[in-house]
Protein backbone atom coordinates (compact mmCIF):
# COMPACT_ATOMS: atom_id res chain seq x y z
CA UNK A 1 0.00 0.00 0.00
CA UNK A 2 1.06 3.49 -1.08
CA UNK A 3 0.34 6.65 0.90
CA UNK A 4 -1.87 8.39 -1.50
CA UNK A 5 -5.78 8.21 -1.11
CA UNK A 6 -6.91 5.06 -2.98
CA UNK A 7 -10.50 5.28 -4.55
CA UNK A 8 -13.12 3.93 -2.19
CA UNK A 9 -14.08 -0.12 -3.44
CA UNK A 10 -17.52 0.84 -5.02
CA UNK A 11 -20.44 -1.05 -3.37
CA UNK A 12 -22.38 -3.77 -5.27
CA UNK A 13 -25.10 -5.11 -4.12
CA UNK A 14 -23.53 -8.84 -4.15
CA UNK A 15 -25.60 -11.32 -2.35
CA UNK A 16 -23.60 -13.17 0.64
CA UNK A 17 -22.63 -16.48 -0.37
CA UNK A 18 -21.46 -18.59 2.14
CA UNK A 19 -18.29 -20.67 0.41
CA UNK A 20 -19.04 -23.49 2.78
CA UNK A 21 -22.81 -23.39 2.72
CA UNK A 22 -22.87 -23.28 -1.28
CA UNK A 23 -22.82 -26.13 -3.32
CA UNK A 24 -19.46 -27.23 -3.89
CA UNK A 25 -19.58 -29.55 -7.04
CA UNK A 26 -22.31 -27.88 -9.34
CA UNK A 27 -20.55 -29.10 -12.83
CA UNK A 28 -20.07 -32.67 -13.69
CA UNK A 29 -17.40 -33.39 -16.53
CA UNK A 30 -19.42 -36.08 -19.00
CA UNK A 31 -17.70 -38.61 -21.15
CA UNK A 32 -19.84 -39.93 -24.06
CA UNK A 33 -19.32 -43.59 -26.06
CA UNK A 34 -17.80 -43.60 -29.70
CA UNK A 35 -17.14 -46.58 -31.61
CA UNK A 36 -13.53 -45.75 -31.94
CA UNK A 37 -11.79 -45.45 -28.61
CA UNK A 38 -10.44 -48.80 -27.18
CA UNK A 39 -11.58 -49.88 -23.89
CA UNK A 40 -8.11 -50.02 -22.84
CA UNK A 41 -7.46 -46.77 -23.93
CA UNK A 42 -10.39 -45.18 -22.07
CA UNK A 43 -9.69 -46.82 -18.96
CA UNK A 44 -6.10 -45.79 -18.91
CA UNK A 45 -6.80 -42.35 -19.86
CA UNK A 46 -9.19 -41.95 -16.63
CA UNK A 47 -6.25 -43.47 -14.32
CA UNK A 48 -3.66 -41.10 -15.84
CA UNK A 49 -5.47 -38.13 -15.82
CA UNK A 50 -7.46 -38.34 -12.89
CA UNK A 51 -5.25 -40.55 -10.64
CA UNK A 52 -8.05 -42.73 -10.36
CA UNK A 53 -7.38 -46.73 -9.28
CA UNK A 54 -7.56 -49.32 -12.47
CA UNK A 55 -10.89 -50.18 -11.10
CA UNK A 56 -12.62 -47.36 -10.53
CA UNK A 57 -11.43 -46.29 -13.85
CA UNK A 58 -12.91 -49.68 -15.63
CA UNK A 59 -16.26 -48.94 -13.87
CA UNK A 60 -16.62 -45.70 -15.74
CA UNK A 61 -15.39 -47.21 -18.97
CA UNK A 62 -17.93 -49.69 -18.57
CA UNK A 63 -20.47 -47.14 -17.86
CA UNK A 64 -19.72 -45.34 -20.60
CA UNK A 65 -19.37 -48.59 -23.29
CA UNK A 66 -22.81 -49.85 -21.60
CA UNK A 67 -25.27 -46.61 -20.57
CA UNK A 68 -23.23 -44.07 -23.68
CA UNK A 69 -22.09 -42.15 -20.85
CA UNK A 70 -20.49 -41.60 -17.64
CA UNK A 71 -20.40 -38.55 -15.38
CA UNK A 72 -16.26 -38.72 -14.95
CA UNK A 73 -15.36 -36.06 -12.55
CA UNK A 74 -17.23 -32.92 -10.30
CA UNK A 75 -16.27 -29.61 -9.36
CA UNK A 76 -16.41 -26.13 -10.04
CA UNK A 77 -17.24 -24.44 -14.04
CA UNK A 78 -13.73 -24.00 -14.18
CA UNK A 79 -12.37 -27.22 -13.22
CA UNK A 80 -14.67 -28.46 -15.69
CA UNK A 81 -13.57 -26.75 -18.73
CA UNK A 82 -10.03 -27.92 -17.94
CA UNK A 83 -11.01 -31.72 -17.46
CA UNK A 84 -13.26 -31.50 -20.52
CA UNK A 85 -10.13 -30.45 -22.65
CA UNK A 86 -7.94 -32.46 -21.34
CA UNK A 87 -10.45 -34.94 -22.39
CA UNK A 88 -10.54 -33.45 -26.16
CA UNK A 89 -6.42 -33.86 -25.78
CA UNK A 90 -6.83 -37.39 -25.32
CA UNK A 91 -9.50 -37.88 -28.13
CA UNK A 92 -12.42 -38.93 -26.06
CA UNK A 93 -15.52 -37.00 -26.67
CA UNK A 94 -16.46 -34.96 -23.45
CA UNK A 95 -19.10 -32.09 -22.51
CA UNK A 96 -19.69 -30.71 -19.28
CA UNK A 97 -22.91 -29.60 -17.92
CA UNK A 98 -24.59 -28.70 -14.78
CA UNK A 99 -25.75 -31.31 -12.26
CA UNK A 100 -29.41 -31.55 -11.80
CA UNK B 1 3.74 -57.38 -36.21
CA UNK B 2 4.27 -57.36 -32.31
CA UNK B 3 3.60 -53.92 -31.18
CA UNK B 4 4.67 -52.52 -28.37
CA UNK B 5 6.74 -53.52 -25.77
CA UNK B 6 8.39 -52.06 -22.94
CA UNK B 7 11.79 -52.90 -22.47
CA UNK B 8 12.37 -52.43 -18.61
CA UNK B 9 16.54 -51.98 -18.34
CA UNK B 10 16.57 -49.32 -20.88
CA UNK B 11 12.87 -47.69 -19.17
CA UNK B 12 11.63 -47.47 -22.42
CA UNK B 13 8.93 -48.93 -25.00
CA UNK B 14 10.48 -50.63 -28.16
CA UNK B 15 8.34 -51.72 -31.35
CA UNK B 16 10.32 -52.81 -34.62
CA UNK B 17 8.23 -52.26 -37.58
CA UNK B 18 8.99 -52.93 -41.80
CA UNK B 19 9.78 -50.69 -43.72
CA UNK B 20 6.47 -50.19 -44.83
CA UNK B 21 4.87 -50.02 -41.99
CA UNK B 22 6.86 -47.00 -40.58
CA UNK B 23 6.27 -45.35 -43.94
CA UNK B 24 2.56 -45.52 -43.47
CA UNK B 25 2.51 -44.58 -40.19
CA UNK B 26 4.62 -41.28 -41.18
CA UNK B 27 1.86 -41.22 -44.39
CA UNK B 28 -0.91 -41.61 -41.67
CA UNK B 29 0.91 -39.17 -39.04
CA UNK B 30 1.80 -36.30 -41.78
CA UNK B 31 -1.60 -36.51 -43.34
CA UNK B 32 -2.86 -35.33 -39.95
CA UNK B 33 -0.52 -32.63 -39.26
CA UNK B 34 -1.67 -31.20 -42.78
CA UNK B 35 -5.40 -31.52 -41.50
CA UNK B 36 -4.62 -30.04 -38.27
CA UNK B 37 -2.87 -26.93 -40.12
CA UNK B 38 -4.63 -26.78 -43.24
CA UNK B 39 -8.56 -25.78 -42.10
CA UNK B 40 -6.90 -22.86 -40.18
CA UNK B 41 -8.44 -22.09 -37.04
CA UNK B 42 -9.90 -18.57 -37.56
CA UNK B 43 -11.78 -16.57 -35.58
CA UNK B 44 -15.19 -15.43 -36.89
CA UNK B 45 -15.00 -13.19 -39.97
CA UNK B 46 -15.87 -9.65 -39.05
CA UNK B 47 -17.21 -7.03 -41.49
CA UNK B 48 -14.50 -4.68 -39.85
CA UNK B 49 -11.79 -4.89 -41.05
CA UNK B 50 -9.43 -3.54 -38.56
CA UNK B 51 -11.22 -5.68 -35.96
CA UNK B 52 -10.73 -8.87 -37.86
CA UNK B 53 -6.95 -7.56 -38.19
CA UNK B 54 -6.64 -7.06 -35.02
CA UNK B 55 -8.37 -10.40 -33.65
CA UNK B 56 -6.03 -13.38 -32.62
CA UNK B 57 -8.38 -15.13 -30.76
CA UNK B 58 -9.41 -18.27 -31.88
CA UNK B 59 -12.23 -19.70 -33.49
CA UNK B 60 -15.96 -19.56 -32.10
CA UNK B 61 -17.94 -21.81 -34.51
CA UNK B 62 -17.08 -25.71 -34.85
CA UNK B 63 -15.11 -26.93 -37.73
CA UNK B 64 -16.45 -27.61 -41.23
CA UNK B 65 -14.71 -30.84 -41.47
CA UNK B 66 -16.08 -33.74 -40.39
CA UNK B 67 -12.53 -35.16 -38.97
CA UNK B 68 -12.16 -31.45 -37.28
CA UNK B 69 -15.63 -31.35 -35.75
CA UNK B 70 -14.87 -34.66 -33.60
CA UNK B 71 -11.47 -34.58 -32.77
CA UNK B 72 -12.59 -30.49 -31.31
CA UNK B 73 -16.43 -31.92 -30.04
CA UNK B 74 -18.68 -29.01 -28.67
CA UNK B 75 -18.26 -28.63 -24.73
CA UNK B 76 -21.17 -27.80 -24.21
CA UNK B 77 -23.90 -29.70 -25.83
CA UNK B 78 -27.10 -26.85 -25.59
CA UNK B 79 -25.06 -23.47 -24.88
CA UNK B 80 -23.80 -22.24 -28.18
CA UNK B 81 -22.58 -19.18 -26.23
CA UNK B 82 -20.51 -20.94 -23.53
CA UNK B 83 -19.15 -23.94 -26.53
CA UNK B 84 -18.20 -20.70 -28.63
CA UNK B 85 -16.33 -19.10 -25.78
CA UNK B 86 -14.76 -22.68 -24.72
CA UNK B 87 -13.74 -23.25 -28.34
CA UNK B 88 -11.88 -19.43 -28.53
CA UNK B 89 -9.33 -20.08 -25.83
CA UNK B 90 -8.90 -23.75 -26.30
CA UNK B 91 -9.40 -25.18 -29.89
CA UNK B 92 -5.70 -23.38 -30.82
CA UNK B 93 -3.89 -25.26 -28.07
CA UNK B 94 -5.24 -28.46 -28.73
CA UNK B 95 -4.40 -28.49 -32.42
CA UNK B 96 -0.94 -27.20 -31.87
CA UNK B 97 -0.81 -30.20 -29.34
CA UNK B 98 -2.34 -33.16 -31.42
CA UNK B 99 0.38 -32.07 -34.44
CA UNK B 100 2.75 -31.96 -32.03
CA UNK B 101 1.97 -35.90 -30.94
CA UNK B 102 1.48 -36.37 -34.49
CA UNK B 103 5.07 -34.71 -35.52
CA UNK B 104 6.71 -36.96 -32.45
CA UNK B 105 5.64 -40.23 -34.53
CA UNK B 106 7.46 -38.92 -38.12
CA UNK B 107 10.46 -37.32 -35.80
CA UNK B 108 10.77 -41.03 -34.14
CA UNK B 109 10.61 -42.84 -37.42
CA UNK B 110 13.14 -40.71 -38.94
CA UNK B 111 15.52 -41.13 -36.11
CA UNK B 112 14.89 -44.90 -36.39
CA UNK B 113 16.36 -44.86 -39.89
CA UNK B 114 13.38 -44.15 -41.64
CA UNK B 115 14.66 -42.39 -44.89
CA UNK B 116 12.93 -39.02 -46.53
CA UNK B 117 11.53 -42.11 -49.47
CA UNK B 118 11.10 -45.78 -49.11
CA UNK B 119 12.79 -47.35 -51.69
CA UNK B 120 14.74 -50.07 -50.59
CA UNK B 121 13.31 -53.93 -49.44
CA UNK B 122 14.22 -55.00 -46.78
CA UNK B 123 14.35 -52.20 -44.07
CA UNK B 124 13.55 -52.70 -40.58
CA UNK B 125 13.24 -49.76 -38.14
CA UNK B 126 13.28 -50.39 -34.49
CA UNK B 127 12.05 -47.52 -32.59
CA UNK B 128 13.10 -46.83 -28.75
CA UNK B 129 10.30 -44.62 -27.51
CA UNK B 130 11.04 -42.61 -23.86
CA UNK B 131 7.78 -42.22 -22.09
CA UNK B 132 6.87 -39.44 -22.54
CA UNK B 133 7.05 -40.19 -26.94
CA UNK B 134 5.11 -42.94 -26.35
CA UNK B 135 2.09 -41.08 -24.29
CA UNK B 136 2.07 -38.88 -27.70
CA UNK B 137 2.41 -41.85 -29.98
CA UNK B 138 -0.62 -43.90 -28.10
CA UNK B 139 -2.82 -39.85 -28.14
CA UNK B 140 -1.79 -39.79 -31.76
CA UNK B 141 -3.17 -43.13 -32.41
CA UNK B 142 -6.13 -42.13 -31.78
CA UNK B 143 -6.36 -38.99 -33.39
CA UNK B 144 -5.60 -41.25 -36.60
CA UNK B 145 -7.80 -44.00 -36.06
CA UNK B 146 -10.83 -41.12 -35.37
CA UNK B 147 -9.72 -39.71 -38.31
CA UNK B 148 -10.10 -42.98 -40.83
CA UNK B 149 -13.09 -43.75 -38.78
CA UNK B 150 -14.76 -40.90 -39.37
CA UNK B 151 -13.89 -40.98 -43.52
CA UNK B 152 -14.82 -44.14 -43.34
CA UNK B 153 -18.20 -43.88 -41.16
CA UNK B 154 -17.57 -46.52 -38.75
CA UNK B 155 -20.07 -47.07 -36.77
CA UNK B 156 -20.88 -49.09 -33.73
CA UNK B 157 -20.82 -53.23 -33.88
CA UNK B 158 -20.18 -52.74 -38.06
CA UNK B 159 -17.43 -55.45 -37.67
CA UNK B 160 -19.20 -57.70 -40.11
CA UNK B 161 -20.19 -55.38 -42.82
CA UNK B 162 -15.80 -54.42 -43.46
CA UNK B 163 -15.01 -57.71 -43.12
CA UNK B 164 -17.62 -58.23 -45.70
CA UNK B 165 -15.86 -56.22 -47.98
CA UNK B 166 -13.93 -57.94 -51.24
CA UNK B 167 -10.32 -57.48 -50.59
CA UNK B 168 -9.51 -55.27 -53.77
CA UNK B 169 -12.33 -52.65 -52.13
CA UNK B 170 -10.41 -49.66 -51.14
CA UNK B 171 -12.48 -49.05 -47.84
CA UNK B 172 -11.85 -52.21 -46.94
CA UNK B 173 -8.04 -51.99 -47.17
CA UNK B 174 -8.63 -48.30 -45.07
CA UNK B 175 -10.48 -50.72 -42.40
CA UNK B 176 -7.14 -53.25 -42.56
CA UNK B 177 -4.88 -50.00 -41.76
CA UNK B 178 -7.87 -48.61 -39.14
CA UNK B 179 -7.52 -52.03 -37.67
CA UNK B 180 -3.95 -52.07 -37.51
CA UNK B 181 -3.48 -48.67 -35.75
CA UNK B 182 -6.17 -49.93 -33.20
CA UNK B 183 -4.02 -53.24 -32.74
CA UNK B 184 -0.49 -50.76 -32.53
CA UNK B 185 -2.42 -48.54 -29.89
CA UNK B 186 -3.74 -51.99 -27.49
CA UNK B 187 -0.46 -52.74 -27.25
CA UNK B 188 0.92 -49.21 -26.40
CA UNK B 189 -1.20 -48.87 -23.59
CA UNK B 190 -0.77 -52.52 -22.35
CA UNK B 191 3.07 -51.35 -22.69
CA UNK B 192 2.50 -48.19 -20.92
CA UNK B 193 0.85 -50.05 -17.97
CA UNK B 194 3.85 -52.67 -17.45
CA UNK B 195 6.12 -49.12 -17.58
CA UNK B 196 3.82 -47.79 -14.65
Amino acid sequence: MDGMSAPSPVELDEPEVDDLVAPATPWVTIVWNDPVNLMSYVTFVFQKYFGYSKKKSEKLMMEVHNDGKSAVSSGSREEMERDVQAMHEYGLWATLEKQD
Amino acid sequence: MGGFSYHRRGKQIIATFSGFEADLLRSLASQLVELLRNEVAAPAESDDPLEALLDFSGPTTEPEDPVLKRLFPSAYGNDEEAAGEFRRFTEGGLRDGKARAASTIIDSLEEAGLPPELDEDGLVIDVELPIPDAEAWMRSFTDIRLALATRLGVEEGDEDFWDSLPDDDPAGQVYGIYQWVGILQETMVEALWAAS
